[in-house]
């Protein structure tokens, strides 16, 4: 009940039009997720002595200039803040536990998106053409990024429940389909330690997947290990700092369609997604193969 | 030569004309994977869709020639009836679900489910097909000049499947068949009618081995 | 002379469990059977109505009218259906049912101004000659589906389940499927038929939007579009149909009928039909699309109460499937050696599955089926179907209603804890709605 899309682009000459092309493959997955939208955006790589968040402010009054005075205070480092609708791109030269404990006890209103040195997610209710002109999609610069647009099934459509959901330092997952085991999955991954914020299917992909690079499993690796352990229908496309892969089940009922020519990689739910980006009329056009995990970049 | 175009006017528009035209010949433009395009035809007119199609592409379609001068997304051509839907690229899953008759063309590759539950169509790929093609395909003919995906047939009833190539694996109750003089035939056929050039010397038949047409213990772990 | 003392049966191992136990060792298969859920669940029986007093007046009989026409499908379609009751006789095939039975129907609807539904094996020229209004199912196995029969139906149906079996697929043995039926559905005559479960061109609802665009591009959008489900998640599934863009909903509960599946499906397997209408119903208000997406509710309705009920609680309409046959004489003590031979007594009947139905209803034997006269079939069921509009309107000028969709949930109470639970209605002689409010 969702439209996933990711972009990769290859030639680093179109970084300036990332946001204009994930813009056009967002809208046009629209109908298949009229519910809320989200984005993960790969731009901007801060000083590796710094760590980059987002941070979403449920409240339109948030006071972020007053966040970066008590962190400055409280961390003797000035953070740098890019405000963007109710998200912040928040960055600073702290470490991360720290940053989080602090962010938990000092300001329970704020939700940390994402985690790392280049990703960026940001996530809305709002139908995604919405979303894409509150958070200015079109403008984004950057080397890939991904997207997904949800038909919610519980009534409180929250941001919470949107996709892309962050399992680690620059890693994201969005996932078109319905798992069947998330609930044995999640109290399984809990005793392991890995929290969730919400009872969502695709969020327990999201912790397994965190999970398994934990210990030490390549994204290639741990996604293989997904194909045992998971159960039920999905897409998924999995951002890195470097890259993106995709990956479906083995009866592989949800759709994916997949396309690559000099400039970029892209994949989408549906091709009328793909057939919005320039140069597609030379693009090789492909479905991905069913419990085939397929990456580029280093991912 | 009607041209429609797809950027300026909307599917709806096309859909209704194409429903009341009786004859004709008609060219769309910018299709750029819009889906039901060409969906519910009945009338013997030639349609020639230039570009990349979404879902259901000549859904149900009735008597008329449509050709696709690019790829497919799911379900094109889904539960035809007559006609000739001709695919010059490679079409996603679902291809030919459920057609009773008519001749489905694929010059590309076919993903998963090729011909699920064909009911009397004829489908031709010159390229190869995904797993569980022809999944409980009740009849008609299916002609794969390349390789075929895993489960090939599964729980197949009557429907005829053809493969130049290999086929990774069968399904329950498919089983290989021997090629006799009238499959031969009726295979050449196939293959002229759809202007697709292979040697039927060297497709191998499968079909059902009717194992599970009625309940037999013996047989209960292919359920 | 000492006395036998009384044998002791067990509860976990009583006479049923012990047979189908030896039969299952014997046979090395599931039991297959028809008709619906035999174990008591809670349902509409266990909710009363709230009659005239000093605080609420009655309605006369008469020119103080208690209207019951319907409208389904105001959402999109060009040519909603217009229902002069809000009954409708359930998909059932002809496979499962014999012509007979399915031109009785048709007539029977027609006389009353409601519709009746094809089933898992395509349209007849007997239903559509003999039925006015007939929504056409769209289901998994797609056998008979055609775009002429889509076109000369007046709604139709995309199945995703039923009650009976949610998640399981359509069902007919070897011994139903005679050269006609099998003719329809494409199969070789007399095997058994295996059914997919799920469409084969789409999976979850994203897709079932575009499956339902395509439907309706075929049809120019004249016609409304149902989508049925069998009752599970109900508060999701309802949510997804509505944003799938459906003009109806058709929820059918656990109690829903069938002519042949799995036992342990029927019994095992879905939710009563009395939460399931209450999840719907919220499910469409949170959405703001009560009354916009129409809601028809089936599975174990057999009284004008259960359907007054339904109604009270929210739905739009109801559907009836085992009650119409039953007044097509399923179960009647006719032909009783027939029964005998199946191994069964008329009102234990649930042998749909065999073909041999002594009322000659499920089958497609022509001298079984020739005890039942389309003609008398027709008057049993238009009979039926009235004395059902009677007693819902008896209620609902009782509780003083002039149209009988303005019944509402405060008009009822309940008789048992689950009851009042699961329906969300106070427990009678209390305030007192388990999970909502602490009793007084």
């Amino acid at each position: 009940m969702c439209g996933i899309v990711g972009i990769y682009l290859k030639n680093k000459e179109l970084n300036n039009d990332l946001g204009a092309m994930l813009a056009a493959m967002l809208a046009q997955m629209s109908e298949r997720g009229p519910d809320s939208a989200g984005i993960a955006v790969y731009r901007n790589t801060v000083d590796p002595s710094k760590i980059k968040l987002t941070l979403f402010g449920a409240d339109a009054e948030y006071d972020w200039n007053q966040l970066r005075l008590r962190c400055a205070r409280a961390f003797k480092a000035e953070p740098d803040i890019e405000i963007r609708a109710s998200h912040a791109v928040f960055s600073i030269a702290a470490p991360l536990p720290d940053l989080k404990n602090w962010l938990n006890s000092h300001e329970p209103g704020l939700r940390i998106m994402s985690a790392g040195s280049t990703i960026e997610i940001y996530k809305e209710k709002g139908t995604p053409l919405e979303f894409i002109k509150r958070f200015h999609v079109q403008d984004f610069h950057g080397s890939h990024a991904l997207g997904h647009t949800r038909m919610a099934t519980e009534s409180a459509v929250t941001t919470e429940h949107s996709h892309p959901f962050s399992t680690g330092l620059d890693l994201c997952l969005v996932h078109n389909g319905s798992l069947s085991n998330h609930n044995q999955l999640r109290e399984r991954l809990q005793r392991n330690g890995i929290e969730f914020q919400t009872d969502n299917d695709s969020e327990v992909a999201a912790g397994y997947l965190m999970w398994q690079l934990q210990r030490g499993a390549s994204l290639e690796e741990a996604l293989t290990r997904a194909l045992k352990d998971l159960d039920g229908f999905y897409t998924f496309a999995v951002g890195t700092r470097t890259g993106f892969a995709v990956l479906r089940d083995p009866i592989a009922c949800k759709p994916a369609v997949m396309a690559e020519n000099d400039d970029w990689v892209a994949m989408a739910s549906e091709f009328r997604a793909i057939a919005q980006l320039p140069g597609v009329e030379k693009a090789r056009v492909w479905e991905p193969a069913p419990a085939t995990v397929y990456s580029w970049g280093d991912a | 030569m009607t041209t429609f175009d797809l950027a300026q006017a909307p599917l709806r528009e096309l859909n209704q004309r194409l429903h009341n035209a009786p004859q004709g010949h008609w060219s769309i433009v910018h299709p750029d994977g819009r889906h039901c395009i060409a969906a519910g035809v009945d009338a013997p007119i030639d349609i020639e869709i230039e570009g990349h199609v979404g879902y259901y592409c000549g859904g149900m379609n009735k008597q008329a020639r449509i050709s696709i001068n690019g790829s497919a997304g799911p379900g094109v051509a889904e539960n035809m009836m007559s006609g000739t839907i001709r695919v010059k690229g490679n079409v996603s899953h679902c291809a030919g679900a459920s057609g009773h008759g008519g001749l489905l063309i694929v010059e590309g590759d076919a993903s998963a489910r090729c011909g699920i539950s064909m009911k009397g169509s004829d489908i031709v790929v010159a390229g190869s097909i995904g797993h569980l093609s022809a999944f409980m395909a009740q009849s008609g003919r299916l002609v794969v000049c390349g390789d075929a995906g895993d489960f090939l047939g599964d729980s197949i009833y009557e429907a005829i499947i053809y493969v130049g190539g290999s086929v990774s694996s069968l399904g329950a109750d498919c089983v290989e068949k021997e090629m006799t003089a009238e499959h031969l035939k009726s295979l050449a056929e196939l293959l002229s009618a759809s202007g697709v050039k292979a040697d039927p010397g060297r497709f191998r038949r499968y079909g059902s081995a009717r194992k599970l047409y009625n309940f037999n213990i013996d047989h209960a772990s292919d359920y | 002379m000492s006395s036998q003392p009384p044998l002791r049966p067990s509860a976990t191992f009583p006479l049923d469990v012990l047979a189908e136990i030896h039969r299952a060792a014997d046979q090395g298969i599931y039991e297959i059977r028809g008709f619906g859920t035999k174990r008591k669940v809670p349902n509409f029986d266990d909710l009363l109505f709230l009659g005239a007093s000093m605080s609420r007046y009655p309605l006369e009989g008469y020119r103080e009218k208690c209207a019951t026409n319907i409208t389904l499908g105001t959402r999109f379609a060009k040519r909603p259906v217009e229902l002069k009751i809000p009954i409708t006789i359930a998909g059932m095939s002809f496979g499962a049912l014999g012509s007979h039975a399915k031109e009785a129907l048709g007539r029977a609807a027609t006389e009353m101004g409601t519709s009746t539904t094809t089933g898992d094996g395509g349209m007849t020229e007997e239903e559509r000659q003999s039925s006015k209004t007939l929504v056409y199912q769209v289901l998994p196995s797609r056998y008979g589906l055609n775009p002429d029969d889509l076109r000369r139906a007046d709604a139709l149906e995309v199945v995703v389940g039923q009650g009976a079996k949610p998640g399981g697929g359509g069902m007919l043995l070897g011994q139903k499927i005679t050269p006609r039926v099998a003719k329809m559905r494409d199969l070789p005559a007399g095997i058994d038929q295996r059914s997919a479960c799920r469409h084969p061109d789409w999976t979850g609802p994203d897709d079932l939007e575009i499956k339902i665009q395509e439907l309706r591009e075929i049809t120019d959008w004249q016609l409304p579009v149902y989508v049925k489900i069998g009752a599970t998640r109900v508060a999701y599934d309802v949510a997804l149909c509505v944003k799938a863009g459906a003009d109806v909903i058709v929820l059918d509960g656990m109690q829903g009928g069938t002519a042949a599946t799995q036992n342990v499906f029927i019994e095992q397997v879905g939710i009563p039909t009395l939460p399931a209408v209450r999840m719907a119903v919220d499910a469409l208000k949170e959405l703001g699309m009560h009354r916009e997406v129409q809601l028809i509710v089936s599975g174990g309705i057999r009284t004008g109460a259960d359907i007054a009920k339904a109604l009270a609680m929210g739905a739009d309409c109801v559907s009836i499937g085992s009650a119409a046959m039953v007044a097509l004489g399923c179960n009647k003590a006719v032909h009783v050696e027939d029964y005998h031979a199946l191994g069964t007594e008329p009102g234990y009947c649930h042998h749909c599955h065999t073909g041999r139905c002594p009322a000659g209803i499920t089958t497609q034997d022509p001298q079984l089926e020739a005890r039942l006269s389309p003609v008398q079939g027709a008057r049993w069921v238009r009979n039926y179907l009235t004395t059902l509009m009677l007693e819902v309107q008896t209620i609902a000028r009782a509780c003083g209603k002039s149209h009988v969709l303005n019944l509402e949930p405060q008009d009822m109470v309940a008789l048992t804890i689950e009851a009042a639970a699961m329906a969300r209605i106070p427990l009678a002689g209390t305030n007192w709605i388990p999970g909502v409010n602490t009793p007084i």
